[in-house]
């Protein structure tokens, strides 16, 4: 094929979604004004999916695989791989659980604490359904039966530089204890794509010059990664993983279970890029 | 009845020793501290007109309309003459309504007035055998932050102090009580934590959801939980009930964005950026142009909600208001 192909091809027809019945389906818990208790609203959400469709479809051409392994109803954690600079797999694996599906689902992010100080992320994550990532939170939200999505690497895996791309870091066991507790299924996830979407190198004396876990650097102008490549994302969502133990182990014994999710992801990711014939196509 | 089952579930029939109803009827004796504020007042009028207890106020401002059968001692609670309310002995229980909370005072009198005057008031409680103290703290205490969770459950740490010292106050209060609670094992202690409490009344957030144009920062829409004043007195007259002694959040009919309950209310906001908020808004204060004390500034930032299962469950509290009745509760005449 090609690159005029290619090009063709980008403008290729994408499904057309029901936008407006997939939010009205959506299981919100709302309040007489229309928000849940984490501040969601189905009418703010509405402009959100309509700029994630649009990432989704368009911008990141994303294909889904395995969205049945996803329940429909029903606690789950998701548990994904974290990388790219920004978090733009988190908004393609949300995009795919709301788009793809036959019943969409609203999945709720767990963000870093430093969101609700900045000015309008503040409140409009929490709109948008995302969360503040404390257990207690977490928590509240499966048992209200909710799907949660886990990053385990953190930040470690989201600043992570190029040349340790699709190697995950090390995997926190906060989520498995949440599993244990709940009686959550664990669905894991493989996000090929985003690794590449802001090739970075760590420039780690910034970094601790101004207090943040990693300063990555693009090899482009404006060399700070605001906007992502437009590479081409795939989604694996794995068959569901339940785990049966005490929640309050030490975390050797939880060791041997989160090595479990980690290689199921990691064997998802080789074979996702095994299939992958470009980075953009 | 509108309270019926509140009334029920306060005063069952047998709920004193047996050699009280040997003695014939005698109303229970209920000391409220800072009754003549309007919150006071209504926390009075629940206890004494729908459950009939013998109402003694503590406080240094006179009672404007007090019925003639609510007793008044105009005294300040840090005075001997305060004691003389206890001495009898025949004091049932102890509401705690009287925290200081005046941002345009003196804060070394302030501090005096709540901790010393805290203090004094459980060591007459101790020494004089009162089997029940209740103290209206404030879900403040666990102090607004970025990283709390959604909902705060009593075992969380209180931190209100941390960013703003003034609300230290508030916080060392809840621990006087709480270490009452511990130590004090023949007084049945109970520490209410309620959400911000409107109605028509005169504290910081039914004044500020008052404000026709009231300051609120860009960007920020923190989630807020509202709790009716009288939904509030209930919890007292349940906190109030022999057998219950504990650290409750008091919670009301749901959560919405404050931008919501301006909305409903019709209030236009005035939006600061908020690293201008705090210069701006001080100086405003000191001029006597706003009324918003800055060390509130947190509360229309971040989130500061609590979980009230534990009211629902042990206390047996449910709000009595809607959400929408409960947020134009600040516009009803007093």
């Amino acid at each position: 094929m090609g690159l005029v192909d290619r090009l063709r091809q980008l403008r290729a027809k994408v499904p057309e979604d029901d936008l407006e019945g997939r939010t009205q389906a959506l299981v919100v818990h709302g309040n007489e004004f229309g928000f849940d208790p984490f501040g969601l609203s189905k009418q703010n959400l509405k402009y959100a999916i309509t700029v994630a469709r649009w990432m989704y479809r368009h911008y990141f051409r994303a294909q889904a695989f395995g969205i049945e392994n996803v329940p429909a109803t029903g606690r789950v954690i998701l548990v994904s791989n974290h990388s790219g600079q920004l978090p733009f797999d988190g908004l393609v694996i949300a995009s795919a659980c709301f788009l793809e599906p036959r019943q969409p689902r609203l999945v709720r992010a767990m963000v870093e604490f430093f969101v609700p100080t900045v000015p309008f992320a503040s409140y409009l994550f929490s709109r948008w359904g995302q969360i503040t990532g404390t257990p207690e939170n977490c928590r509240r939200l499966l048992s209200a039966e909710e799907a949660v999505l886990v990053f385990p690497e953190g930040a470690r895996g989201i600043s992570k530089p190029f040349n340790k791309r699709y190697q995950l870091a090390d995997f926190g066991k906060g989520f498995l204890r949440l599993a244990l507790e709940t009686g959550a299924p664990i669905v894991p996830v493989a996000v090929i794509g985003a690794e590449e979407q802001a090739p970075a190198i760590n420039v780690k004396p910034l970094a601790k010059l101004l207090g943040m876990p990693a300063f990555p650097v693009v090899p482009y102008p404006p060399f700070i990664a605001p906007l992502p490549l437009p590479v081409k994302y795939r989604v694996y969502f794995g068959e569901a993983l339940r785990f049966s133990g005490d929640p309050d182990d030490d975390d050797e014994v939880l060791d041997d279970k989160v090595k479990t999710v980690k290689n199921r992801i990691q064997s998802m990711i080789h074979l996702g890029l095994r299939e992958r014939e470009h980075v953009f196509w | 009845m509108s309270s019926g089952e509140v009334t029920d579930r306060s005063i069952p029939s047998a709920g004193r020793s047996p050699s009280d109803s040997d003695l014939g009827p005698r109303p229970r004796k209920v000391v409220i501290t800072g009754i003549s504020g309007r919150f006071g007042r209504i926390v009075a009028r629940r206890l004494h007109h729908e459950l009939g207890w013998q109402i003694v106020g503590l406080d240094r401002r006179p009672m404007s309309g007090r019925p003639k059968d609510i007793e008044l001692h105009q005294v300040d609670l840090r005075s001997k003459k305060a004691r003389d309310v206890f001495r009898a002995g025949d004091v049932d229980a102890l509401v705690h309504l009287g925290v200081m909370h005046d941002p345009r005072a003196r804060p070394a009198e302030i501090y005096s007035w709540n901790i010393t005057g805290t203090t004094k008031l459980l060591e007459y409680c101790a020494a004089y055998r009162v089997p029940k103290v209740v103290l209206l703290s404030s879900a403040n205490v666990y102090g607004p932050r970025p990283d709390n969770p959604q909902f705060l459950t009593e075992d969380a740490p209180l931190l209100a102090a941390q960013r703003f010292p003034e609300m230290r106050d508030l916080v060392e209060i809840d621990h006087l009580l709480s270490t009452f609670l511990w130590r004090a094992r023949e007084t049945e202690t109970v520490i209410l934590r309620p959400v911000h409490i409107v109605g028509p009344v005169h504290n910081a957030p039914s004044n500020y959801l008052r404000i026709p144009r009231p300051p609120t920062l860009l960007g920020f829409d923190p989630m807020v939980q509202l709790v009716h004043v009288e939904d509030v007195a209930d919890a007292i007259a349940l906190a109030l009930a022999p057998g219950r002694r504990g650290i409750y959040n008091i919670t009301g009919p749901g959560e919405v964005p404050l931008s919501a309950v301006l909305g409903e209310l019709g209030r236009e906001p005035r939006l600061i950026p908020h690293p201008l908020a705090k210069p701006v808004l001080s100086f405003a204060f000191r001029l006597g142009i706003s009324s918003f004390p800055v060390a509130e500034l947190d509360f229309i930032r971040y989130v500061c909600m609590v979980d009230g299962r534990r009211a629902a469950a042990e206390l047996g509290f449910r709000p009595r208001h809607g959400l929408r009745e409960t947020i134009h509760a600040v516009d009803d005449p007093a």
